[in-house]
Parts: C-alpha cells; structure tokens; sequence
C-alpha cells in the first residue's frame, strides 16, 4: 500500500513537471507550426470547395446558390443548439465528478418518451396530433416535468451507485453503461419500437421567406432555447455562488473539500442539472426530429463527439464542439459530390481525426 | 502456487473442450459452445488491452465486424452484395486480417495519446461511426449486410472442425498473449499503463507501445471475425452497433476485466443465459423472458460492478483465497487477496517480480 501512494505522489509531480516545460524543445514547436498550417490549408480548402467548386453537388456552389448555403449554414446552427444542450450536461458532469455517464443517452430517450405520453394526455389524443392541437403550454408543460423527472432519476442513480465509489472511473463508466442496458431494454418494452414524435406547439410550426428558400421556424425556436440554456448556465457558473464552488472544484476538489464546502452536496445538484439538461435535451430533440429504440445510443455518441472535440469538461468546449460538430453534419452530405452523398459519415471521423491529431485531449481539454 | 493451480485449471478446461464433442449434443458443440469460443477469442482482445495496457476499447467489435465484412467482401461472388471479388476464401482470410490489421494500426496511432476512459470514449465513437459507415456505404455493405458466405470446403459438412479451429485458435491466443506480457514489450507496455510519464523518460515511447498493443489486439479481434464469418455465413451493420458493441464489453467485464481466462468465462455465462434462461425453473413467474434478456445482463453487469468489479474470475478467486485460509494456510492468503484487487489498478496475472535493474537494462 505504501509503495502504491509513493508511486501515485511520484506520478503526479512527474505529470505536473511535464505538462509545464520551461523551454519547448524545436521539434514540438515545429510540429505545432506544421498542424497550424495544416489546418489552415484544410479550412482554406473545404471553404474555397463550398464557395466555388461545389457545382455537382446537392446544394450547389455557395456563389450560384446562396440560398442554399444559408439554409445549410442554419441548419448547422440549429443542430448546434441542441447539440450543446445535450452535451453541455454531459461535459458538466464530467468536469466536475469525473463521472462518464454513459447513461445520458438513456435520460435524453426517456425524457423524450415522459414528455410525449404527458403531451398526448393534455391535449386528450393518442395519435395524429396536430400542431394546431397543441398550445405552447402544452409543450413547455411536458418539456419541464420530463426533464425534472429525469433529472430526479439522474440524482437517485448518482446517490444509490456513483457516490461512493467516487473517483474510480472506469467502474463508474461500466456502472452507468449497465443503468443505460437496463433502461433501453425497459423502455423498449413499456414505450414499444416504433418511432414517436413530441409535436411543436402551433405557434412554431411557421416557414418563412429567407434568401429565396423557405425555412422552418420551429427550428429557429430550437436554436433560441439553446441559447436560452447556454446563458442561463453561463450566468450559473460565473455569477453565482454555487457556480464559484464548481468552477472551484473542477481545477482542484481536495482544495474546495479542505475549505469546509460540502462537495457531495454540490455533486448531486450538477448530476441533477446535467441529467436535467439531457432530458431538456431529449424532447427537444424529440419535437425536432423524432425519437425511436436507438436514439439513446445515438445521442451518446453525439454528445461524446462533442466532448471530445471540445474537450472534456469544458462548456466553451462543448460550444466550439457542437458548432463544428453541427457544422459537419449539415455540410458534408450538402457539399459531397451526389453521388458520394452517403459517405458524409466519414467526415464526422475525420473532424475527430484532424483534432486528435492536434490535441489528444480536446480544443479545451486538459490533460489528465 | 497461484501460477501452478491457474494452469492446471486451464489445461482442464482445455481438455474438457477437446472432448466436449464426444458426449456433447450436435447443438450444444456446434451452436453454444462454437460461439462461446469465438466470443471469448473476441473478448481476450479487450481484456488483453485494458489489463496490460490500461485502455478499454470498445472497438473491438468493429475490427471483428470489419474483418467479416472484409471476407463477405472478398469471396462473395455475382448477385451477393459488397464488392463480388470471388476470391479463394483462404486468400479472402489474408486480405480481411491485413485490412483489419491496418484499420487497427490507423485507430491506434489516433487515440495513442490517451488511455483510461478517455480511450474507452474514443473507440466507442469509431466503433458506432463504423457501424453508420458499413450501414450507409453501399459499396462494402449496406444496411441489409452481407448473406451467404461460405466457409472454405474443408469445413463443409464438418461443423466440428469449425468447432477445433476455435478451440486451437483460443489455446494458441490465450498461451501467447501470457507469454506475449513477460516478453520484454508486454513489460514495456505494463509500465506503460502504469506510469506513462515514468517510461517516456526513461526513453520508451508510449504512444508506440499503446499503438502496437492495439494493432496485435485488432489482430485477435480480426481472427474472431473471420471465424464467426465462418460460423455465421452472413454479416450486416446492425450486428457491430452499438448493443452488440456493448455486449462485448460486457462478456469482458462478467469474466473479469483483468484477467484473461475472464474473457472465455465470460463468454460462456453470457451465451449460456443467451440460451437458456428461459429454462430456468421459475423463469416465468418472476416475469424473465427471452425478450427481456438485456435486462437480465443488464443488471448482471451493474451487480459485478457494484460487487466484484474483477468479475467472476475475481469471485472465484476470492471464494478460494477464503477456502485456503480455512484450511489454515494463513501465509500466503494474504498475498494472494492483495495481489487480485481491482484497486491495485494493475490486474491481471504477475509473474515473477521482475528486478528493476532488468527493466532499465531493456532500454539500452
């Protein structure tokens, strides 16, 4: 055991020793150069494709079809907003506890199923909702009861299964991912595998006139919430007491524990805001595009794609990630040759590549 | 006395497999334990990597995946779907291990910069990006996958040989990769997962160590794939997504994470239940049916983790760790419990210590 303490100290001190050199020997700097340019020259690249040489593809060149490009440059925002939604709890979670929870997904899903039964109940209809039929309180209603119930479900699985082994990472990762097994397979059962849809509220569903294409309001209201969620988090984290404790507690939580602050009390409430947002998440994205079996494995590799993106734990992280993130979705099946449309996935892969390669740990992340 | 006792169960078992077919039902060899085999051989690829290596990689499924998709590929002939090579199969079995192999090498130089859950993050991303890639790129496969493969004639009419070749293959895998962990690199990439920073300066180079760990693990995976190829003549995106992905994990984490015999238990209780469950006496009245079987593993998994984060392997352990000190062996109990905790971080079997002198002499 002594030995086991004595190599940990060891560890650390060689880590906090190499993570800040004093001089950067020439073959790092010059790699680093090499990246810069590198990345320069692919940003260069895709845009001069995009605005130019784009001609055989979906959308077009952005200088013939400029109505075109605006349309996917939106869609690539709204999808960002709801992207930062869902993983801005999955990032706070981490950055503060630790924590994988690879159950996330799980909590968006059945956030979204809650919100879609409640949502049927008020408006007194199983199926074939319209959007006229819906008020905007019988969206918000469901919205945040659904969202409150998963995150109370969120805190119970933190209390009864993750706080007490705080700190082993790894068994809290396998942990959540047996809650998440469990969780698909009895939403499968009680909720059934056909695909459901949480309608937006009447007010919403509108198209407006924007460079010659029509677009869908409802997902400018997506994008609004999002925003809505990043400032009111932002003002959380920076103005407020709590959000001090946090910020505290993810650059140092010994320090914060030695100060007198009860840490384990703060760790449920960012549980519960994390888990919150997932499900906030959910039926937005429920109203945005449906959900079915498998959204939940979906959506934790999107929020995972975020996060290792923007780097673990970070919120600007989680903004920088979902913007390129949401920004590749929308661009690369619009921008591919027609042909070669189905081969968008592979630029998902190749954002993750051209950042790993840069930095192994995320635009914002940390070292461990 | 541990090594000695380990062995001989595992020549046991071994020879308990090699004569399963003599009093074993058709089903039973050709069907469960068949897969079982080719599971485990799968699974030890993960348990190699996270209890040597410290990286848990879930994506092992997809190089298993790959390599099939690669056979399905190579030998599928006019009318099949994929690229219609029609190649020799045992040509076929070359080009999916050395796709499979390079794919391997090309993940691992990307995530060689990180370990723990980090890397368990990472290659789940690969593994699910690689299920929309076969899903949605119709030149390899498409959604609806690959049918009709066929195993080389020498197995035609012979599921046993199949059978024998998996059995082999597992034994041949399992010796190797203990022996592979006292070779001077399996000792190199042990310190690797437990002080990266140490090996970088002692002059290692970790991400190259992590690299090639991962490349030969991509390698077992692949030798899985083309035996289940094999086995199950058809693939299609939906087996590597994400549930099966999982599934992998957890046939990994149910044997025990750190050990590599877990990987062959593992795979034994999950197909076992896989098969079975429905037959167990008052299945029906707690309400356990085969639909709800990912529950039931579900809350297997959750119950280890809660428990025996080692796993069955680490249960077995500690019920004869327990049984020897009744016997009043008190000495050595002790060394033996410690030596199996998953706290320790450095699980899996030790052989002798090794002086340090030896460790630094390797560098020069």
């Amino acid at each position: 055991m002594q030995g086991e303490s004595a190599r940990t100290l060891d560890a650390n001190e060689a880590a906090s020793a190499a993570s800040t050199p004093a001089v950067e020997p020439w073959s790092i700097r010059s790699t680093r150069t090499f990246t810069t340019w590198l990345m320069i020259v692919v940003g260069v690249a895709v845009a001069l494709w995009v605005l130019v040489f784009a001609r055989g593809t979906s959308a077009g060149a952005a200088i013939d079809e400029p109505g075109a490009f605006l349309v996917t440059l939106l869609d690539g925002l709204t999808f960002a907003g709801l992207l930062f939604v869902v993983a801005s709890g999955f990032t706070l979670v981490f950055g503060l506890m630790r924590t994988v929870n690879m159950a996330h997904g799980s909590l968006f899903l059945l956030s979204a199923y809650v919100a879609i039964e409640l949502q049927q109940s008020m408006v007194g209809k199983d199926r074939n909702i319209e959007a006229s039929d819906v008020g905007i309180l019988q969206w918000i209603i469901p919205l945040l009861v659904a969202s409150f119930a998963v995150a109370v479900l969120g805190v119970v699985m933190q209390q009864l299964l993750l706080r007490w082994n705080q700190g082993q990472d790894l068994r809290q990762a396998l942990i959540t991912l047996a809650v998440s097994v469990i969780l698909a397979d009895q939403m499968l059962a009680h909720f059934g595998g056909l695909a459901q849809r949480m309608v937006w509220p009447g007010a919403v569903v509108k198209f407006f006139e924007i460079a010659g294409e029509r677009y869908a309001l409802s997902r400018l209201f997506m994008l609004g919430l999002a925003l809505v969620v990043a400032v009111l988090l932002w003002l959380w984290l920076n103005h407020t007491r709590m959000g001090m404790v946090i910020r505290a507690g993810v650059d140092d939580q010994e320090m914060v524990r030695a100060l007198g602050i009860n840490i384990t009390v703060v760790f449920g409430i960012t549980f519960f805001v994390g888990a919150f947002l997932a499900g906030f998440g959910g039926v937005m994205g429920a109203s945005f595009a449906g959900v079915a079996p498998g959204t939940d494995g979906q959506w934790l590799l999107n929020s995972l794609i975020v996060v290792i993106v923007g780097g673990l734990g970070s919120i600007r992280g989680a903004i920088a990630g979902s913007l390129l993130y949401g920004m590749v979705i929308s661009f690369a099946p619009a921008y591919l040759p027609s042909q070669y449309t189905y081969y968008a996935i592979i630029f998902t892969f190749v954002l993750l590549a051209l950042v790993l390669a840069v930095r192994p740990y995320g635009l914002f992340g940390k070292p461990e | 006395m541990n090594r000695s006792w380990r062995d001989l169960v595992a020549v046991a078992v071994v020879a308990i497999l090699v004569l399963l077919p003599l009093f074993g039902s058709a089903f039973f060899v050709e069907f469960v334990m068949t897969r079982t085999v080719i599971l485990g051989l799968a699974a030890s690829s993960i348990v190699f990597l996270s209890a040597y290596g410290g990286m848990v990689s879930l994506a092992q499924l997809l190089l298993f995946g790959i390599a099939g998709f690669m056979v399905g590929n190579a030998v599928g002939e006019a009318g099949s779907k994929g690229l219609k090579l029609g190649w020799n199969a045992w040509v076929a079995v070359v080009f999916a291990l050395a796709v499979t192999v390079a794919v391997a090498a090309l993940l691992g130089a990307l995530s060689a910069r990180t370990a723990g859950i980090y890397f368990l993050m990472l290659t789940l991303t690969y593994a699910v990006i690689g299920y929309y890639f076969f899903g949605q790129v119709t030149t390899f496969s498409g959604f609806g996958g690959i049918t009709g493969i066929d195993a080389p004639p020498w197995f035609e009419g012979h599921p046993v040989r199949l059978y024998y070749v998996c059995v082999v293959l597992s034994v041949v895998t399992y010796v190797g990769l203990r022996l592979l962990v006292r070779s001077p690199f399996g000792m190199a990439l042990q310190g690797v997962r437990d002080d990266p920073v140490r090996m970088a300066s002692l002059g290692f180079n970790v991400a190259l160590h992590r690299t090639l760990a991962f490349t030969f693990a991509g390698f077992i995976a692949g030798v899985a794939g083309v035996l289940n190829i094999w086995w199950n003549g058809q693939i299609d995106p939906t087996s590597i997504s994400i549930g099966p992905t999982l599934d992998l994990l957890i046939i990994a984490v149910i044997g025990g994470i750190v050990h590599l015999e877990g990987a062959w238990l593992g795979a034994f209780v999950y197909v076992m239940a896989n098969n079975y469950m429905r037959n167990l006496p008052f299945a029906d009245t707690i309400g356990l049916t085969e639909a709800r079987f990912n529950t039931v593993v579900g809350l297997l998994v959750l119950l280890i983790m809660l428990l025996s984060p080692d796993g069955l392997v680490g249960v077995i352990l500690r019920i004869r760790t327990a049984a020897t000190g009744l016997r009043g062996d008190g000495g050595s109990t002790s060394d033996d419990a410690s030596d199996h905790q998953i706290a320790t971080a450095d699980g899996g079997p030790k052989g002798p210590p090794v002086p340090t002198h030896t460790r630094e002499g390797s560098i020069r």
